[in-house]
């Protein structure tokens, strides 16, 4: 199986005056495509940090990362947006929808940078809001959709594209267990559909969704298991 | 991305904030407006200026009995009797530069037409004169040379004197009574308006100057002339045929040395072009006060700006993590601070076009509004968004898209 993500001994130093702090300190793994991966570790542990990374928010101090075989350290901030734009879907915790906007136009927005024709870009819209079981609700705009819903609507945001890996920084941290799991069960079934994930969440019960368990700690990966056995 | 959707979003965005969006475009609105608004006046202002010149006629010289030059107060200038029929005569064969030389005497008196009378200003004139003043009738016909020559009773009259005396009804043939003598009204003359001077130039009577200088001068000395026009040839020759007048009157007047003149040319034209640059002067002068407050204006989009910029900070994160560029985030500011100028601009200029308008009916000023200074304000409307804009814009699109999406 091909890796869509190989990261080499990447390290990231945050610089806070003339203190160093090293967030991530020679992190290396593969995932291969159709993967659904579950990040877990103690807070503070450098999660969100390698998440980044992956986003291509932010790039390493050092070490190299390959995203469906390109060398993303080598790339302009330009071509880093377009990135995101075209191979990455975030789902983030706090859902981060644009407010005063409805549903369907947020789940546009990424077709509106990719320079995507108005038309195409509501049928593609309607499709992947249909495909995460919000149909009718196009129009609704963030304050009049549940937490749930609301998760939905930027999981189809990231869907819209077509990316090769969606990535997801606590996607259910900010709702009860019960639309957790209706939010995991999505994740399952656009997984069973061929498309990457990477999650990080702090509960078991979550990360136990996923064929894989990475497991950081202090900056390190600790623990890395694949169906209960490790890799 | 395309500007349409730009566009939509900069819409979005200034709905959102009605109130904050319109207070911001006030400051446009006054700005542009007050532009507008100062220069329909200026250049109305001048506009009149420019058609009271035409009004005298054009490369006129006056030449008036009487010194200004020193000691003026002595009679006033034109108080002296010192110029003649026979300067007229000699300026107009003797000057090369001059085309046309008319005297004139001018009186005032009661002018009586049955039961009606009207006090008016009397003018003794030649056919010269009003092809000097590009002065036609409308009715009846001109004083020609032969009136003047014989001394004929008739008269023109100017419009505000025929309206007064005879209404709506046609004056020509009717005898009216100047200072008790019977005058044939021959023609009435067309409307000139007002002149520089803010006098009515239509509340006027002429009649032959020889009939002025023997029936109706107060002077014995029936040859005198009170005033002379002159036109001169061309403009470029108005400084020359100046000139020639001066050495022919001093030669004809006896004046060598020391002696003062007794008499003094004015140049109508050349006071009346100063008028129009001090006219265009001030409206420039206004509409550079009005500027300054279109920078207030641009300042206060420009804090506005910066204020939306960090409101939105996570808004412009979610953006670049969904994959807008530096330039898509820039462009978005920008369109919607020049949106934000470009419609205060509008609305400023019909705001300035209709206080114009307003000012010009309620104050009886001359008001001009030309499509020049709307465009003018316009594109100045849109440089102001693009100006100040720019700032908030660049800060906007330089955010960091990590610290932009954990902004709380
Ligand atoms: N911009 C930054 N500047 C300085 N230090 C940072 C910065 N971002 C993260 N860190 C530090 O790096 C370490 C890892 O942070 P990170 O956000 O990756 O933790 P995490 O594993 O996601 O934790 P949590 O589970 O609480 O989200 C933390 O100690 C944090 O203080
Ligand atoms: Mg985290």
């Amino acid at each position: 199986m091909s890796d869509v993500i190989s990261l080499t001994d990447i390290r990231r130093v945050f610089t806070m005056g003339d203190q160093q702090f090293e967030a991530l300190k020679g992190v290396s793994y593969n995932v291969a495509a159709g993967e659904f991966v579950a990040i877990m570790g103690a807070s503070g542990s450098g999660k969100s940090t390698c998440m980044n990374i992956l986003g291509c928010l932010d790039r390493p101090t050092s070490g190299q990362y390959l995203l469906d075989g390109l060398d993303v350290g080598t790339m302009g901030p330009n071509q880093l947006a377009d990135i995101r734009n075209k191979k990455l879907g975030f789902v983030f915790q706090g859902f981060n929808l644009l407010a005063r906007t409805p549903a369907v136009e947020n789940v546009e927005l990424p077709l509106v940078y990719a320079g995507i024709h108005a038309k195409e870009r509501r049928h593609k819209a309607l499709m992947a809001m249909e495909q995460v079981g919000l149909s009718g609700k196009e129009k609704n705009h963030s304050s009049q959709l549940s937490g749930g819903q609301q998760q939905r609507v930027a999981i189809a945001r990231a869907l819209v594209n077509n990316p090769a890996v969606i990535l997801a920084d606590e996607p259910t941290g900010n709702l009860d267990s019960a639309t957790s799991e209706e939010i995991m069960s999505l994740f399952m079934a656009l997984n069973k559909q061929g498309i990457t994930i990477i999650m990080v969440t702090h509960e078991h019960d979550v990360a136990a969704y996923a064929g894989r368990q990475i497991t950081f700690k202090d900056g390190k990966i600790i623990l890395d298991s694949k169906n209960g056995l490790t890799v | 991305m395309d500007f349409l959707q730009t566009l939509k979003i900069a819409l979005r965005a200034l709905r959102t904030n009605k109130m904050r969006s319109f207070l911001t475009m006030l400051g446009i609105i006054i700005g542009i407006a007050a532009v507008i608004a100062m220069m329909a006046v200026g250049s109305g202002a001048s506009y009149v200026i420019s058609q009271q010149i035409a009004s005298i006629g054009s490369n006129i010289i006056l030449v008036i009995p009487g010194s200004t030059t020193s000691g003026g107060l002595r009679t006033g200038s034109g108080g002296a009797q010192t110029l003649t029929s026979d300067d007229v005569k000699a300026i107009m064969n003797e000057c090369p530069s001059v085309g046309l030389a008319a005297g004139t005497v001018r009186t005032s008196g009661q002018v009586v037409y049955g039961n009606l009378n009207w006090s008016t200003v009397i003018m003794g004139g030649t056919p010269e004169l009003f092809e000097i003043r590009e002065w036609p009738v409308t009715a009846g016909r001109n004083i020609t040379q032969q009136d003047v020559d014989s001394a004929v009773k008739v008269c023109l009259l100017g419009q505000t004197v025929a309206d007064n005396l005879f209404g709506s009804a046609d004056p020509v043939g009717n005898i009216v009574r100047i200072k008790k003598i019977p005058f044939t009204v021959i023609g009435v003359l067309e409307r000139k308006g007002q002149s520089p001077q803010g006098t009515d130039q239509d509340d006027t009577l002429f009649v032959p100057l020889r009939t002025a200088q023997r029936n109706l001068s107060r002077s014995h000395h029936t040859n005198n002339v009170g005033a002379v026009i002159v036109k001169a040839k061309s403009e470029e020759l108005l400084g020359k045929a100046e000139e020639e007048i001066n050495s022919l009157l001093n030669q004809r007047h006896r004046i060598t040395g020391g002696k003062e003149p007794d008499f003094s040319t004015r140049n109508l034209s050349e006071i009346l072009a100063v008028a129009e640059k001090s006219a265009k002067a001030m409206s420039l002068l206004l509409g550079a006060v009005a500027s300054i407050s279109l920078i207030v204006g641009g300042i206060g989009i420009m804090n506005i700006m910066l204020v939306s910029v960090t409101e939105r900070t996570r808004e412009i994160g979610i953006r670049m993590a969904i994959g807008a560029k530096k330039n898509d985030i820039l462009m978005q500011f920008m369109t919607e601070a020049v949106l934000l100028t470009m419609l205060g601009g509008l609305i400023g200029i019909a705001l300035g076009t209709g206080g114009a308008t307003i000012v010009s009916s309620l104050l009886g000023w001359p008001t001009m509004i030309s499509i020049q200074s709307i465009s003018i304000a316009f594109v100045f409307s849109a440089a102001v968004g693009i100006f100040f804009g720019f700032y908030p814009a660049r800060k906007a699109a330089g955010l960091n898209p990590i610290d932009a999406l954990r902004y709380e």
